[in-house]
């Protein structure tokens, strides 16, 4: 068996194609756009990035071990709500209304994982089910409890200066004004990366999503660590959803329905392939990252923002050929 | 269980032995007056045509499924294997032809996959790498597979490399019988006989192994004992010296039929 060359060994790594897509985008728009390249600039582009990139490393997470969440964006919506609703309609200290949104948002991630490991279907229809019926929970429900389709009035609760402090404040580094969303990302990325390479539970999710038949047959327990996946992604939704819910004051009842798309164009861009088994945290965060980017990127060059979305899909074609290519190159089979 | 297989196994003393076992699904009688025994760094070969009743032989050995007549002996004493874990437990590990590995996933990764060394504790507890990737370059190693880089993805191995190095895990988990489903079935001439070295290896370094194949020249070499099945029966268990290849190749074949057939395929088409 030969050893596979320095080259080789660089393009097996999956989160080869978003660094150099982030590369050649920050330096697309940074050579063009003095705003985009100041210190103010980059803490406006980080921001989108930040929040994204934490469901986009749990969303990598999971589809590393085999599976989707369509439900993953709404989570982060109904997570939101539950704060706004148990502070202010309930008039609990903030600190209870954010514990019962974490219970919340672990049963539906523990729904989810149990029903896709004892029905066997897709997760794509599973959560496609439980995203629609979040949808409609949110908006019936907020309606319920507030007559309107908003929750406002989350900064009255008390406990919220220590909440602000945690999910929401600002801290100053280099001279950029950071939202304390990055700081929490950068650790969440690097947790992520950990578990994933440095762990048994990381190993686990690899070859659940590799081949789950065979990761049984040598005492996997696939079952628990797809339930836990589902899981760990509710909890990152909590965490959006918290941090939204806290920045904002107030919470709209559509909150994140349509953002489980970006959540996964950000997990492939970052080099995750879509029948599991292998992809990156670091990969998913650089897929944020570029998304972010663009996101603000565009509007700094005084584009209309209309073109956003097809630079983003021009993005994810370009990543899914680029990693399937490499990946064959690497693992071309040498007999 | 330790890592050292059958180190200090008495050499007449059988390992595993079927006594006259027999399996029937419903009616139908898949396996019928089985006996057979495995050694210690010995190789008993177990050899039949499609539906000859090998597969259901495996089950048996391997704690899928249990006999309904007969007795199967481990270390002399009877056993009875409720669950492949049950098989496991007791030293028999099963290499399927779809070899439990997963493509994408480095060397050293599936080597231990559901065995994951660890250190650290509480929530510190992690996978330690760098004794997993020494033990898989130096498990492999003495099964004289020469591997530089633990870190490529088994994928990029080929069939008969896969194979040997699902044994060298099989061996390195602490197997004393280790059972290889069709090792060389869907291989090339070269790889079949990588695999063969392999297994030679195993059984050089004490373990029973049993050789499931419908290949009689894969068999011969490597056997010390031969079981040929046919039709859930058994032809017989014969010692390498009391069997020739070609007899062996007869025997399996049905004698007389392929005899039958030969004679029909050399005659002239018009």
């Amino acid at each position: 068996m030969a050893a596979p060359g320095p080259l080789r060994r660089l393009l097996v790594k999956p989160e080869l194609g978003a660094l150099v897509g982030a590369v050649v985008v920050f330096a697309f728009f940074a050579v063009q756009s003095a705003t985009f390249r100041s210190a103010r600039g980059v803490a406006n582009w980080l921001d989108p990035a930040s929040t994204l990139g934490i469901m986009a490393v749990a969303v990598a997470l999971l589809m590393i071990g085999g599976h989707f969440d369509l439900s993953a964006g709404v989570m982060t919506g109904t997570t939101a709500l539950t704060v706004g609703v148990v502070a202010t309609q309930f008039r609990q200290n903030l600190w209870v209304a954010i514990g019962v949104a974490l219970l919340v948002a672990l049963a539906i991630g523990f729904l989810n994982g149990w029903l896709v490991t004892r029905t066997g279907l897709p997760s794509f229809i599973i959560t496609l089910g439980t995203f629609l019926m979040l949808q409609g929970l949110n908006l019936g429900l907020t309606k319920l409890f507030t007559d309107t389709v908003t929750v406002s009035g989350i900064d009255d609760a008390p406990g919220y200066a220590v909440a602000e402090w945690i999910f929401a404040s600002r801290v100053e580094i280099l001279g950029a004004e950071l939202r304390v969303a990055v700081l929490w990302w950068l650790l969440f990325t690097a947790l992520a990366t950990w578990v994933l390479l440095r762990t048994r539970f990381g190993n686990w999710v690899f070859a659940t999503g590799g081949d789950e038949v065979a990761a049984r047959n040598v005492g996997v327990p696939a079952r628990r660590t797809t339930i836990a996946l589902f899981m760990t992604t509710a909890a990152a939704a909590w965490f959006v959803g918290t941090t939204l819910a806290v920045r904002l004051t107030s919470v709209q009842a559509n909150t994140g329905i349509g953002q489980e798309l970006i959540y996964i164009v950000a997990a492939v861009i970052g080099g995750c392939l879509l029948t599991g088994g292998f992809g990156s945290a670091v990969g998913a965060s650089l897929g944020a990252l570029i998304f972010g980017m663009t996101q603000l990127g565009i509007p700094y060059l005084r584009w209309d923002a209309d073109w956003f979305y097809f630079f983003l899909g021009a993005m994810l074609l370009l990543a899914v050929v680029a990693n399937r290519l490499v990946r064959r190159y690497a693992e071309a089979a040498r007999r | 269980m330790t890592g050292e297989p059958g180190g200090a196994q008495e050499p007449t003393a059988p390992l595993l032995e079927l006594r006259n076992v027999g399996k029937s699904y419903g009616s139908v009688i898949a396996l019928e007056g089985i006996s057979a025994t495995v050694r210690a760094g010995e190789v008993t070969c177990v050899l039949g045509d499609n539906g000859a009743g090998k597969s259901t032989l495996i089950k048996i050995l391997a704690g899928v499924h249990g006999a309904d007549r007969g007795s199967v002996l481990l270390d002399g004493e009877p056993v009875s294997f409720g669950a492949p874990r049950d098989a496991l437990d007791a030293g028999i590990a099963t290499v399927y032809q779809d070899l439990a590995m997963i493509p994408l996933m480095a060397i050293w990764r599936n080597f231990f996959l559901g065995a994951e060394p660890t250190k650290g504790w509480g929530p510190f507890r992690r996978f330690d790498a760098a004794r997993a990737k020494e033990t898989t370059r130096h498990e492999l190693a003495a099964m004289g597979i020469d591997i530089r880089d633990p870190d490529q993805p088994v994928g990029t191995l080929s069939g008969g490399e896969r194979q040997s190095v699902a044994i060298a895990r099989a061996v390195h988990f602490g197997a004393r019988v280790l059972i290889l489903d069709e090792p060389t079935s869907a291989l090339g001439v070269k790889q079949a006989g990588v695999v063969l070295r392999y297994v030679a290896q195993a059984r050089d370094r004490g373990v029973g192994v049993v050789l499931i194949t419908h290949n009689p020249h894969h068999a011969y070499p490597v056997g010390n004992r031969f079981l040929v099945l046919n039709r859930g029966r058994s032809l017989g268990e014969f010692a390498k010296a009391d069997i020739s290849r070609d007899e062996l190749t007869r025997l399996m074949a049905g004698g007389a039929e392929l005899d039958a057939l030969a004679h029909e395929l050399e005659r002239p088409a018009h």
